[in-house]
């Protein structure tokens, strides 16, 4: 098959928007989590997010996040209109850095938790959920 | 919003000093995201609780804030310390500025 001067262009085209697109959702993201970290560098292990593989319906995905002597955790959802989710801070009468809600997802995306720790460096973790039904009321 | 708001807290009434238990809670809130239309084509404008806090005793044992991703009828779970014998206060806070808050006793025992 011989690619003419216009299949070229149109190819050329398809893929400049396929890497633009994720990109734009992801920034919103990024800048939340340099918001929340002021741009430090992350670890990874020390925290759990516990997230269903598929939720059927993106309206309630229930959802749990831990890590032992975090000093608070940031949720975020990377493909939302809005990628912040919920600040958990805890404090000294928490009984464990462990907490459990329920969120909103626009679609299939990645769900990131990232946990302050006490001496002041973040850890990260991340899940993809796969949204069956958005729950933004499109 | 003011009306219509009903929070629930599931909570032990006793608990051993020192103890670690589990706090459920949930509140009846329509939590509207601001990323909705009506039919009219005109965005519905956003109307949720944005921070929910628990103390014992004056002692804060989790504070979250929350955005319009948090689901209609926040629902929170998590532990706390039990160290004495108290009273455990809920506090969700609106946008509109109305504060909605539930207390519940533990005993030590």
């Amino acid at each position: 098959m011989e690619f003419s001067r216009r299949d070229t262009l149109v190819l050329g085209l398809g893929a400049a928007v396929a890497t633009v697109l994720p990109f734009r959702a992801f920034a919103a993201a990024d800048e939340a989590i340099a918001a929340f970290t002021g741009g430090a560098e992350m670890g990874a292990g020390g925290i759990t997010l516990t997230a269903p593989e598929i939720a059927e319906n993106g309206n309630t995905v229930p959802i749990s996040v831990s890590a032992a002597g975090a000093a608070s955790i940031i949720v975020l959802a990377s493909g939302n209109p809005t990628p912040e989710v919920a600040t958990f801070n805890f404090g000294e009468l928490a009984g464990s850095q462990d907490a459990a809600t329920r969120m909103r997802l626009a679609g299939t995306q990645d769900v990131i938790a990232i946990a302050k720790m006490a001496d002041g460096s973040f850890v990260k973790a991340s899940s993809t959920v796969k949204v069956t039904i958005g729950g933004c009321g499109g | 919003m003011a009306s219509g708001v009903k929070p629930r807290v599931k909570a032990p009434k006793k608990a051993a000093a020192g103890e670690i238990v589990t706090i459920k809670t949930l509140i009846s809130h329509k939590m509207e995201s601001g990323q909705r239309k009506n039919k009219d084509g005109s965005p519905i404008p956003r109307s949720i609780i944005n921070r929910f806090t628990c103390d014992f005793n004056g002692k804060n044992v989790i504070d979250i804030e929350m955005a319009p991703a948090i689901s209609t009828n926040p629902y929170f779970q998590f532990d706390a310390m039990i160290p004495e014998a108290g009273d455990m206060v809920f506090t969700w806070h609106d946008d509109d500025g109305d504060v909605y808050s539930t207390t519940k006793s533990i005993a030590i025992g």
